[in-house]
């Protein structure tokens, strides 16, 4: 038998996995996902970013896949929405600038200039 | 916590898993193990979208993309295409949501804008077979209120102030329902649930189970705990598979959660729920009859009073709800009844489910804030009648409902204002008729319809539907004779106060309500020998135009029956003696010069 505070856990628990089929009011990490980004390894990217919000509880963000945006040479190219914020594009990323994209961008709203488009080029 | 980046939620309702959606799911997931995906992608079985029109659906979210007719073929390509690539299918999206390169939002399509999910709220959104899925949308929050904030007098007044009636037809007050289930006096009281749903054309009752079951499992422990009930049953048709299938997988999971059973939740209230599996009788969602059903007993009715409140299951006090009912009873626990009563008309408040069927673009489940009107319904949230036929009318509450004609387009859609033009709210099925529909057909169908299913125990019902049919029968043959529709009346008159149970007594409503409106129907049928509709057999002639006719010998050599004669290149004529009414001449010719009429 389940106590209420146990039906409490469930339905936080729950709620932070399929949140993203109601409004979505958070965080979008969008990874470019053509031919171009997979072959420059966006898939260990996508997975990183997975695992890391996996690994911290966040509920609030959403990844999300998109083809090609024209700069095949930057790729992989990881973009992060913020509600009411610009959108930050970062560029060649790898597993471990993913993970510090998560917790410094994501986690803390820290963006790392260092890995965006412009100054990584 | 698991994390998956992408849920693909397959409608299993019956439906689209009568277009192989199950096939559709099966193929999602091995084509995710083919490409490494399982582990970031969730496939979900979920219920009715409502626009079963366009199934099998599937809704990949976070992009909630909206795919239609899906075929099991297509999977791979949206596997390969939108899930390793981002590229979302555009060829698959449902075209309403597709705007200049963009995806618009499934709540901007004119099918969803305007209506208000209440009832449906996870139809479509929640594995229902999953209780924690149910739990995450406030699930079974409304229950733990009632058990531990709320006496049972609090939770009927509050039901009381939402202004909830009845959603399987009548509209009787739902609070006022339990107060006297409440204050009947018995040591046993029971608690059921209506899921008898048999109009022609309704299917709310069974989406709902299908897509949300434990809201009506947990509506009716709260119903328990209000009257004082620890037994419910609900009576369910056997027709409905997935339905029963559903319910039973979410009764078992309550019960392992404690939901259901003795003590639940720690507060020491005991309420469990049984399913019992009706036969598919039209009479038995008559509520004494559902009862008999249930006791064993020939599912036919009994006078009332005693009502079931007093006198019901097993002669012990008995509350009995219809789904879609229920389905809105935790909502107004949680949310309020001032949230409830601020939807809907002055006098019928809350949203209603609707089935629509017939000659509508949107064929599916709609639901809408009370006070919306038909043309809103068919029009804009149903897509008109396919192929720019002309709307002619609607019938609502089935074989006991009337017809709606287009006169009454815009009259706001309500318990008393369906009454008072000679219709009823019904369960929520509602039928479109185009201009192609001859309304003394629809008559006749439906009073068939009402001749099969009536149970037999009282003479109106069983002679007096028998004898009017046959006058629509006679109608329909050219036979119609003046007074005829004096007779119908007559006879509608004396059933409708004389027949045992509500569904005598509303039987000859559709008849009436198309004399009412399509009286001239009937006289064109009756003294013309015409049917204007072009639907009735007997009455139908088809003609060849002599100016028109260049003789080609087209239709002669289509005609099945060699009714058609004439020489190459003069005037064809048929011979009327020889016509089946088939219509593959009219078909045939291309230059138009055969009429019917």
């Amino acid at each position: 038998m389940k106590t209420i505070q146990e039906l409490e856990e469930i339905r936080k628990k729950t709620l932070e996995t399929i949140s993203l089929r109601k409004d979505q009011t958070g965080t979008r990490v969008v990874v470019g996902m053509a031919t171009c980004g997979i072959a420059a390894g966006a898939r260990p990217v996508l997975l990183a970013i997975m695992d890391e919000i996996k690994k911290h509880n966040l509920s609030d963000v959403i990844v999300a896949q998109t083809g090609c945006i024209g700069l095949c040479v930057y790729e992989p190219i990881v973009e992060v929405y913020k509600p009411g914020q610009e959108k930050v594009t970062y560029v060649k990323v790898n597993p471990s600038k993913a993970i510090r994209i998560v917790n410094e961008h994501i986690m803390k709203d820290k963006v790392v200039d260092e890995y965006t488009i412009g100054t990584e080029a | 916590m698991e994390m998956y980046r992408s849920h693909i939620m397959i409608c299993r309702g019956t439906g689209c898993s009568s277009s192989n959606s199950e096939q559709i799911a099966k193929n999602f997931e091995e084509q995710l193990k083919i490409h490494g995906l399982e582990k970031e992608i969730i496939v979900e079985r979920t219920g009715c979208f409502g626009l079963c029109a366009l199934g099998p659906i599937v809704i990949i979210y976070p992009e909630a993309a909206f795919y239609s007719q899906v075929k099991p073929e297509d999977v791979e390509e949206i596997v390969k295409e939108h899930l390793v690539k981002g590229r979302i299918v555009k060829r698959l999206l449902y075209a309403e949501t597709v705007v200049e390169d963009r995806i618009k939002s499934i709540n901007d399509v004119d099918f969803y804008r305007k209506q208000k999910r209440v009832a449906l709220r996870n139809c479509g959104i929640i594995n229902p077979e999953d209780i924690d899925e149910y739990i995450a949308f406030d699930g079974y929050k409304a229950l733990t209120k009632c058990l531990t904030e709320l006496k049972p007098e609090e939770v009927i007044d509050i039901i009381k102030q939402s202004g909830l009636q009845g959603r399987g037809g009548a509209g009787f007050p739902t609070g006022v329902k339990w107060g006297f289930a409440a204050a009947a006096k018995g040591d046993v009281k029971y608690v059921l649930c209506n899921a008898d749903e048999g109009d022609p054309g309704a299917f709310m009752d069974r989406s709902v189970l299908e897509g949300d079951p434990h809201a009506v499992l947990e509506a009716m422990t709260i119903a328990g705990y209000a009257v004082g009930g620890n037994q419910g049953y609900v009576y369910v048709r056997a027709e409905y598979p997935i339905a029963v299938k559903r319910l039973g997988i979410a009764i078992n999971q309550a019960k392992e959660y404690g939901l259901l059973g003795k003590n639940i939740l720690g507060t020491g209230f005991d309420f469990d729920i049984e399913i019992r599996l009706g036969a598919g009788a039209f009479v038995c969602g008559e509520e004494t009859a559902l009862i008999a059903s249930m006791e064993g007993e020939r599912g036919a009715p009994r006078p009332r009073p005693p009502f079931p409140a007093n006198k019901g299951l097993f002669g012990k006090p008995t509350l009995l709800n219809n789904v879609e009912t229920y389905a809105n009873i935790c909502n107004i626990i949680n949310k309020g009844p001032e949230w409830f009563a601020s939807m809907g008309t002055e006098k019928s408040k809350g949203t209603k489910i609707f089935a629509l069927g017939g000659k509508i673009h949107n064929t599916g489940l709609v639901e809408i804030e009370m006070g919306t009107t038909m043309r809103e319904i068919v029009e804009e949230i149903g897509g008109g009648c396919p192929n720019g036929k002309k709307f002619k009318a609607a019938q609502t509450g089935g074989p006991s409902g009337g017809c709606v004609p287009a006169e009454h387009f815009d009259v706001p859609i309500d318990y008393e204002n369906l009454k008072a033009i000679g219709s009823m709210m019904g369960s929520g099925g509602l039928i479109v008729m185009d201009e192609d529909n001859c309304m003394v057909d629809i008559a006749r169908f439906f009073l068939d319809f009402t001749v099969d299913e009536s149970c037999g125990k009282c003479t109106p019902c069983r002679e007096g539907t028998k004898r009017m049919y046959e006058i629509l029968e006679k109608i329909i043959d050219g036979k119609g004779e003046e007074g005829d529709l004096e007779r119908l009346e007559n006879l509608a008159k004396n059933i409708s106060q004389t027949a045992l149970c509500a569904l005598g007594q509303t039987a000859p409503n559709p008849v009436l309500s198309t004399i009412r409106y399509f009286r001239d129907e009937y006289e064109a049928h009756i003294k013309e020998k015409r049917c204007p509709a072009g639907v009735c057999q007997a009455l139908l002639q088809y003609k060849i135009n002599p100016d028109i006719c260049t003789g080609c010998t087209i239709c002669a050599r289509n005609c099945p029956v060699d009714a058609i004669s004439g020489k190459r290149k003069e005037a064809h004529v048929i011979d009327q003696s020889k016509c089946t009414k088939c219509g593959v001449c009219m078909e045939k010719c291309p230059f138009k010069a055969i009429t019917r009429g």
